[in-house]
């Protein structure tokens, strides 16, 4: 059983709903003895990295997240703010991450002669998959995920780089450290392309 | 790199898809999950859903509807249409919506846009600025599905919505609505020029030109229409369409 994490960070119906469409069952949940017995979690999140946090530690949910991911190892997919919540910290707020990817999330900042730069980065981007496998396993040529975010990962060791994008300048769209992976983008509104993502997760 | 969205923007009334003319004469064109399913196969970059009257008829949002077109999108997907609380905005996105419109409340309850930026990020809540020339000639922000005149002028509108908290702005013109004449470019400009914040183009659109000129002349991020997804021809017969990538691609990069 798959667990979607809902710490009261934005929109997770949309997460089930493309499960769902993919013929698998997921559960909705904040409920730990439920996560304790996910296969697999999913990390979503829309907002801000420090409220993410706090909410996270308020519902009681940092040990079974840390030991579910760090011990048991089992997979764990962070979107957007989910992927951010998987370093050490953010620009955005002074609480620390999970830290389970060694890396910082950054603030967008583009010069004034960049100005056509829009953020929030909001739309449909490419992204340069470093690693064909896993996640991104027999994706379909030229794939497009939909994005919308103010600030962006950092890794500190390279292995740990999935996908790249550019907006702007480069930056990591996607990570992964052993069982641990992570898309800036959002794979449940990104039409075949993002449903190849989850069913290569929730198969892989 | 970033593509510029090309949003169709349906109007919802009685629960059916509509078609305006300058916010008037809805004219019935189907089912709304009909066309999801369709807009699902074409692949479209994102849909805007806008029940025109909602709030006129002071309803809420017609959430059944809303959560069936939800369960059937698999793009980014913003609903408007009689939003008035952060209760609204709370239960909207339990359904699956990304992002919800505002568009009277923003004019007549500004706080409003900072309490659900506050609580739900930026990125999701969009205003939607309704926009007429007044007798004079100058433009004038509109209210309840384009009835009233608020009197404010829209880029400085604009500039206060982002300020408060707004993450993007749909920038709709009356005059040109469903004219297929094409975008205000003026208008376009004037605002996208004033606000950091994506401003998404929308009212006139008739053929893929105008989409280039809302981009690289008018500097939206995105733009939207409606006629040109549902009509085909010089008698508007109802028909389903979208460009495809490659004519998107052609045209916008």
């Amino acid at each position: 059983m798959i667990a979607i994490i809902d710490y009261k960070m934005g929109n997770v119906g949309s997460i089930a709903n493309m499960l769902k469409k993919i013929g698998e069952q997921a559960i909705v949940t904040c409920d730990v003895s439920i996560i304790e017995r996910a296969e697999k979690l999913i990390l979503p999140g829309v907002g801000a990295f420090d409220t993410g946090m706090t909410n996270l530690a308020q519902l009681g949910l940092l040990p079974v997240l840390n030991r579910k991911a760090l011990e048991d190892k089992v997979p764990v997919l962070g979107i957007c703010l989910g992927m951010q919540l998987l370093t050490k910290g953010s620009e955005e707020g002074e609480r620390p991450g999970l830290g389970w990817i060694d890396g910082e999330t950054l603030k967008f900042k583009f010069e004034k002669n960049e100005s056509a730069l829009k953020v929030p980065h909001m739309g449909w981007n490419s992204v340069t998959i470093k690693h064909e496998n896993g996640i991104f396993r027999d994706m379909h040529a030229e794939p497009k995920f939909y994005f919308v975010h103010s600030y962006y990962v950092r890794c500190n060791k390279d292995s740990d780089i999935l996908a790249t994008t550019h907006y702007g300048h480069e930056f990591t769209s996607s990570v992964r450290r052993e069982n641990i992976w992570g898309t800036q983008f959002h794979p449940e509104k990104s039409h075949k392309f993002g449903m190849k993502v989850f069913q290569n997760f929730v198969n892989g | 790199m970033l593509k510029a969205r090309v949003i169709p923007c349906l109007l919802l009334k009685n629960e059916g898809l509509v078609k305006t003319v300058r916010f008037k004469n809805p004219k019935y064109v189907g089912d709304p999950l009909n066309a999801v399913k369709i807009f699902n196969e074409k692949e479209v970059d994102e849909l805007i859903f806008l029940d025109i009257s909602a709030t006129t008829e002071n309803r809420k949002p017609p959430v059944k509807l809303i959560s069936q077109i939800a369960t059937e999108c698999f793009m980014p997907f913003c609903y408007g249409g009689g939003v008035s609380s952060v209760e609204d905005i709370a239960e909207l996105f339990k359904l699956g919506v990304e992002k919800v419109a505002i568009n009277t409340q923003a004019v007549e309850n500004p706080s409003l846009i900072k309490r659900a930026a506050d609580l739900f990020g930026s990125q999701s809540i969009v205003v939607s600025i309704d926009v007429k020339k007044n007798l004079f000639g100058k433009y004038r922000v509109f209210t309840h599905g384009g009835k009233k005149d608020s009197k404010l002028d829209p880029v400085e509108f604009a500039v206060q919505m982002q300020e408060m908290g707004a993450g993007e702005l749909l920038v709709n013109s009356i005059d040109r609505d469903g004219t297929m004449m094409g975008y205000d470019l003026t208008l376009t400009k004037k605002v996208s020029e004033a606000v950091t914040v994506p401003v998404i183009a929308c009212g006139g659109a008739g053929d893929l030109d105008d989409f280039a000129d809302a981009v690289k002349k008018g500097g939206a991020s995105a733009v939207s229409a409606g006629s040109m997804f549902v009509f085909q021809g010089q008698y508007r017969s109802v028909l389903i369409t979208y460009p495809s990538i490659k004519e998107l691609e052609r045209e916008l990069n």
